[in-house]
C-alpha cells in the first residue's frame, strides 16, 4: 500500500517537462545528461524500448540495442532529471509488454514488424507521462 | 534534544542535484509532546520524556492518565527518554517536530527489527551449507561445530540455529535527504529497522555528529 505521504513525495518528482509517448517496440533516442568534472553535454542513445517497470516517480524503461554485436540495455528512470529528451523513431508491431524474447534473437529474427499507420494514429494522441 | 520518536511509513525513490535516484525511508517524526522533565534534584539526572501518537483516554490506566493530566496533554502510546543536549531548554508542554532535524546531516535510528521465526544458519548466519548433489546430506544443516575430546565442548558463541529478528537495533549514520516540516516528515537514505508503521527512535548520529549550518 501506498501511504499519501509518499504519494506526495512522488508526485513532486515526477518531471516538469513532458517527454513525448512512447510504447513498448518503440525505436527511441534518448538525450543523456552526462557530467564530466564541471561541463554538461548531451549524449544520445538509440535502441528499443523492451520494457516499462514501475509507477509514479519511480517508473524505468529499458532501451536495449546492438552495439558492434553486442547487445547493451539501459535503465532510464522515467522522471529524471538526466534524461533531457526522448524522440520516437519508429514503432514495432508488438503482442507482450516486455520483449525480453529479443535477447535471445539476433540478426533478421530480433525485427519488429513496423507498426499499422492508421492504428498508429489513433494511438497517437498524447496522454500525460 | 538528542532525538525525536518517529513512525516508519515506506520507502521510495528521490532524485538528488546530479539526477541520480536515491533510495529513501520516509519516516512520520514527531509532533512529540514533552510530558515531563526530569531533573538533578527530583530524579538523581536530567532528561525529557516524550511522548508520541495520541491515544483515546478510554485505553489508558488511571495511574498514567494522571500522569498525563499532570502534563496537560493527551494520552500518548509511546514514551521514551531522552538526554538534553546542554544549553537546550524545554517544558513540559512543548510539542516538537520534524523541523528539529533541520540542518542535522546523518542520524541513527533505533527500532525492532521484523521477526523472522526459527531460523537455520544459512540464512541466520550465512553459511553455505553442504553439497546439494554427489549424495550430500547436510543440504542446509550447521555442519562440524567443534574438535574432539579437546576442547570437549562447544564453544560459546557458536553460530547455529535459532530465533532471528526481533531484536532491537540501531542503524547508524543515515544521511537525512530531506525535512519536510510542514509534513512533520524526514526522508533518509537507506532502509531502517522494523516493518512499516514501526515505531523508531531518531538521533542525530553520533559518529557523525558534525552540523551542516
Amino acid at each position: 500500500m501506498i501511504t499519501k505521504a509518499i504519494e506526495k513525495i512522488n508526485r513532486e518528482n515526477l518531471r516538469k517537462n513532458t517527454l513525448p509517448e512512447f510504447r513498448i517496440g518503440d525505436t527511441v533516442t534518448v538525450q543523456v545528461k552526462i557530467k564530466e568534472g564541471e561541463k554538461e553535454r548531451i549524449q544520445s542513445y538509440t535502441g528499443l524500448v523492451i520494457a516499462r517497470d514501475g509507477g509514479s516517480s519511480t517508473e524505468t524503461f529499458t532501451v536495449r540495442k546492438n552495439s558492434h554485436g553486442v547487445g547493451v540495455e539501459r535503465v532510464f528512470p522515467l522522471h529524471s532529471p538526466s534524461v533531457a529528451g526522448l524522440k520516437v523513431e519508429s514503432s514495432g508491431h508488438v503482442r507482450r509488454a516486455k520483449l525480453y524474447y529479443l535477447r535471445e534473437r539476433s540478426g533478421k529474427t530480433a525485427k519488429l514488424r513496423e507498426k499499422n499507420k492508421a492504428m498508429t494514429a489513433a494511438v497517437a494522441a498524447p496522454t500525460p507521462a | 534534544m538528542q532525538g525525536l520518536l518517529g513512525k516508519k511509513i515506506g520507502m521510495t525513490r528521490v532524485f538528488d542535484a546530479d539526477g541520480q535516484q536515491v533510495p529513501v525511508t520516509v519516516l512520520e517524526v514527531g509532533p512529540c509532546v514533552v510530558v515531563q522533565c526530569k531533573s538533578r534534584d527530583c530524579d538523581g539526572y536530567t532528561a525529557v520524556q516524550l511522548g508520541f501518537a495520541e491515544q483515546k483516554e478510554s485505553r489508558v490506566v488511571k495511574p498514567q492518565l494522571g500522569h498525563y493530566k499532570k502534563a496537560a496533554c493527551a494520552p500518548m502510546r509511546h514514551l521514551h527518554e531522552f538526554e538534553m543536549e546542554s544549553g537546550e531548554e524545554v517544558k513540559v508542554g512543548d510539542r516538537l517536530t520534524a523541523a528539529m532535524f533541520e540542518g542535522t546531516e546523518f542520524v541513527d535510528i533505533t527500532g525492532l527489527t521484523k521477526g523472522k521465526g526459527f531460523q537455520g544458519v544459512v540464512r541466520r548466519h550465512g553459511m553455505s551449507g553442504g553439497p546439494i548433489t554427489h549424495g550430500g546430506h547436510s543440504k542446509r544443516r550447521v555442519g562440524s561445530i567443534g574438535c574432539r575430546s579437546y576442547p570437549g565442548r562447544v564453544h560459546k558463541n557458536k553460530r547455529m540455529p535459532g530465533h532471528q529478528g526481533n531484536i532491537r537495533i540501531t542503524q547508524q549514520n543515515l544521511k537525512v535527504v530531506q525535512v519536510r516540516g510542514a509534513d512533520n516528515l524526514l526522508l533518509v537514505q537507506g532502509a531502517v529497522p522494523g516493518p512499516k508503521g514501526a515505531v523508531v527512535v531518531i538521533r542525530r548520529s553520533i559518529k557523525k555528529a558534525k552540523r551542516a549550518s
